[in-house]
């Protein structure tokens, strides 16, 4: 039952600085790290490691108290040279320095996946440390191994802003992303994999799954959008979304035996000399993709895209989730209203709105800064929000619902279905500069606890 | 511009100062803030804020104003048969009018200003617009303290008192005009206001009623609107309401609504920027458009059996639907919503126009009777969405 889906509304943010398709030439970072911050759903964080304890790629380093059977493991084999907390001793890093060559934690390893058990599969996917990859909605969060989803969704390409191209890292591991959909359909009755209508082919096009083309603009490639016109989440219901990374690792995971981490992170952004693609693993230190590679030094690095994604130091770790580092240049400069201020003739930086004076094109490639552009304001501009989510859910009376903590209007007006990322165009086009994704968590994490 | 910055750096006022706020609006009026993106979420944002939202209304308003500023000299020297100039006419007009937007600016800033400082919060852009939306909407003739109260009282009773911008149910400068409309009704309704006459004589036969005030008497003569309309101008301005000046503007009325015209060119800007909705608007002018037909059908007196269209040339009918309908705060927010919602003020206007005979301009109030039923217009359209959203659920 596949399906053809064109979506209308949206908006792609053209940004400078893509990653240009080829890998770039940077050594090995010398540390990684496993950030509890990565999983929003994670309550309580606590390390199973000490300082100077040595781990294989595959050694469980960390897990939620309040869900004790989901192992966090070390991407890579080493020494644990950091366990870093904040506020109140919250665990915030673990950090490995990385051996030369990479050892494995052994796992059962299978020639016939169709022999493997439903429970065998779920010991080993806990273990082993690919079960974060699983997020589930509602909430979206690390999926609970307790219950049963009712299918499984795939996204098979990105459109967010600066977005790597899927087609470039998974090229050539066809196999494994087919042995992931194998172990995943024990899970569920059926595994969805969406590729991009406007693209020409897909390597994910040819695997053995639900197939779905989805077109139109951002953020038609966001699982949650999908998930939405191919088979919503109603109340009760429980999906599970995962990226082809993820099901990379757990193919690995079954025809390798190892828990194998290695990803290619695409380096993008119009503050980079070197923009392309950095074969490493996961949770890699970023300094050497950095440092050196910088046309000017007051410049941002996120790990992610810049919708979603969160800040680092120039020196700081790659997300979990993450398969991009964008670069952009601070905007932490004050402008003078007439000159290029809220009253200037500017063509330099990109608008939703039409509104006077900003003429430029959205098909122009902008090098965008991370200034707020204004100031915090009441809501005063409506029908803006629901032009950029394509799915029939009213945004703004969400959010509204939200601020007013009112259950009920949450539940029914689709909280269910969305996450941060769904909603993030909204926060970029807000005239009056909410922080409508820490709103949408702030939600969903009220429906969660309560 | 560093010294001005670095000015604005010295002498910042601690949060606690009541000048905390004003000195903020200055300060962020002069350079937009370095304020950045958090760390987490989008680090890129729109280049717009709401104070180029506001600006870019001010300037779909300029067409209006310019307009009004010289057809208040026009109508002038058509009451009085002075000879005037282009250039006398557009003096006559701006210094009637100049000191109409300077007194609803300093009414309402005043309010703004005092309530940002007790109740320390943001001086708000939306008063750029609210202080430009009453002195079109008032006769040139008004008293400069009545705009100033006025403008005070909708910013504080309108705005202010449910919570400032973005919380109101009414529409500011409506509210202002309302408040006018009840409170001195001489100065801003029946047939002596509308040519702003200054000290001079009016010519002979002269009658000050307006199209719609005359569009009223006519049905309970049971003559035809326009022709009564024509005989009534004919001694001292022949062809005064002929449907090319209703359109044109060339008509008396408040200062920035009789240019259909003029009105359209704000129109045109408000939705290429689309920070108008042309969703509203279309539907206001499809329901007036649509009653005046149902009218016409009937036509059991002349004003019913005037002409559909005349209803959208005619009076302020254009500004309300393009200027005051389309209010973000006030109006529907779904969709769906600002289709209902344009609609009924559409054929509000007309039903309160023809069959109303204390009112003969409508638009006021069937936007401000709108405005109260928005939300509930908008509650019906949110609870469809929920059904929709539960029908799925096969538990």
């Amino acid at each position: 039952m596949s399906k053809n889906i064109t979506l209308k509304k949206g908006f792609d943010i053209k940004l400078k600085g893509k990653a240009e398709l080829n890998l770039l030439n940077v050594d090995q970072p010398e540390t990684f790290a496993l950030k509890p911050t990565d999983f929003v759903g994670m309550i309580r964080p606590k390390a199973l490691v000490k300082e100077g304890d040595t781990v294989k790629a595959g050694t469980p380093i960390l897990f939620d108290a309040k869900q004790e059977g989901v192992m966090y493991t070390a991407p890579v084999s080493g020494e644990v040279v950091g366990i870093i907390r904040g506020e109140k001793r919250r665990l915030m890093e673990v950090r490995i320095l990385a051996d030369k060559e990479i050892q494995y934690v052994e796992f059962p390893k299978y020639t016939d996946l169709a022999s493997v058990s439903k429970e065998d599969a779920k010991t080993a996917m806990l273990s082993s440390g690919v079960w974060p990859q699983l997020v589930q909605r509602p909430y979206a969060v690390v999926a609970n191994p307790s219950q049963e989803p009712k299918a499984v969704f795939v996204s098979g390409f990105d459109s967010h802003p600066l977005a790597p191209d899927y087609e470039f890292l998974f090229k050539g591991q066809e196999q494994y992303l087919q042995a992931g959909i194998d172990i995943l359909k024990k899970f569920a009755p059926e595994v969805h994999v969406t590729t991009n209508g406007k693209a020409g082919s897909s390597i994910l096009a040819g695997l053995n799954a639900t197939q779905h083309k989805v077109s139109g603009p951002h953020p038609a490639g966001n699982v949650g959008v999908q998930i939405h016109h191919i088979n919503p989440i109603n109340k009760g219901e429980v999906v599970w979304t995962i990226n082809p990374f993820g099901l990379l690792q757990i193919g690995k995971l079954f025809l390798e035996g190892k828990y194998d981490a290695s990803k290619l992170v695409a380096v993008a952004g119009s503050e980079l000399n070197k923009t392309g693609y950095v074969q490493t693993y996961l949770g890699a230190n970023v300094k050497k993709m950095v440092e050196g590679n910088l046309a000017q030094d007051n410049v941002r690095v996120i790990s992610g895209n810049v919708l979603t994604g969160s800040s680092i130091e120039k020196d700081g770790y790659v997300g979990f989730y993450d398969h991009v580092i964008s670069v952009l240049p601070e905007g932490d400069k004050p402008r003078f209203f007439l000159k290029d201020g809220w009253l200037g003739f500017i063509t330099d930086r990109l608008s939703f709105h039409k509104a006077w004076g900003l003429l430029g094109g959205a098909s122009k490639e902008y090098a965008l800064d991370t200034s707020l552009n204004g100031e915090e304001r009441a809501f005063v501009m409506t029908g803006a929000f629901e032009k950029v989510v394509p799915m029939d859910i009213l945004p703004t009376h969400l959010i509204k619902a939200i601020m007013a903590k009112d259950y009920d209007n949450m539940e029914a007006l689709g909280l269910y279905e969305v996450a941060e990322e769904d909603l993030a165009l909204c926060e970029f086009i807000d005239v009056s500069k909410h922080d409508v994704q820490g709103i949408i968590r702030e939600g969903i994490d009220m429906l969660r606890l309560s | 511009m560093k010294f001005l910055y670095e000015f604005f750096e010295k002498n910042r006022p601690s949060k606690d100062s009541l000048m905390y706020y004003p000195y903020e609006a200055g300060e962020t009026f002069m350079f937009t803030p370095k304020t950045v993106t958090g760390s987490k979420g989008a680090h890129v944002r729109d280049a717009i804020d709401l104070k180029r939202m506001m600006m870019t209304v001010i300037i779909a308003m300029i067409p209006a104003l310019l307009f009004g500023i010289y057809n208040v000299g026009e109508m002038h020297a058509v009451a009085t048969g002075a000879e005037m100039g282009f250039g006398d006419k557009v003096l006559f007009g701006a210094i009637r009018v100049i000191p109409i937007i300077i007194a609803a600016y300093a009414g309402g800033g005043l309010v703004e200003v005092v309530f940002g400082a007790l109740r320390k919060h943001p001086i708000n852009e939306g008063l750029l617009v609210t202080g430009m939306l009453i002195p079109l909407v008032v006769p040139a003739s008004i008293p400069l303290w009545q705009v100033f109260v006025a403008s005070a009282f909708a910013v504080l009773i309108g705005k202010e008192v449910f919570g400032g911008t973005g919380m109101n149910i009414l529409n500011v400068a409506l509210t202002a005009r309302a408040f006018l409309y009840f409170a001195y009704p001489a100065q801003i309704s029946g047939d002596k206001v509308w040519f702003d006459l200054a000290d001079a004589t009016a010519v002979d036969g002269f009658t000050g009623a307006t199209f719609l005030g005359l569009a009223s008497s006519a049905s309970s003569e049971g003559i035809e609107v326009a022709k009564y309309a024509a005989e009534a101008t004919a001694s001292w301005s022949a062809g005064l309401y002929s449907a090319e000046n209703l359109f044109f503007g060339f008509i008396p009325g408040s200062i920035g609504e009789t240019s259909t015209l003029a009105v359209l060119l704000g129109a045109l800007i408000l939705v290429g920027t689309r920070v108008g909705s042309g969703r509203i608007i279309l539907a206001t002018v499809l329901g007036a458009m649509g009653m005046g037909l149902i009218m016409n059908a009937f036509g059991a007196n002349t004003y019913m059996q005037m002409p559909a269209y005349y209803h959208l040339i005619a009076g302020g009918f254009a500004f309300g639907a393009v200027f005051m309908a389309t209010d973000p705060v006030t109006a529907a927010q779904t969709d769906t919503g600002k289709w209902i919602y344009g609609a009924l003020i559409g054929i509000l206007t007309v039903i309160i126009r023809v069959w109303n005979p204390a009112y003969p301009e409508g638009i006021m109030l069937a936007i401000l009777l709108m405005n109260v039923l928005a939300p509930l217009v908008d509650y019906y359209v949110v609870e469809a969405n929920k059904k929709r959203r539960l029908k799925r659920a096969t538990v």
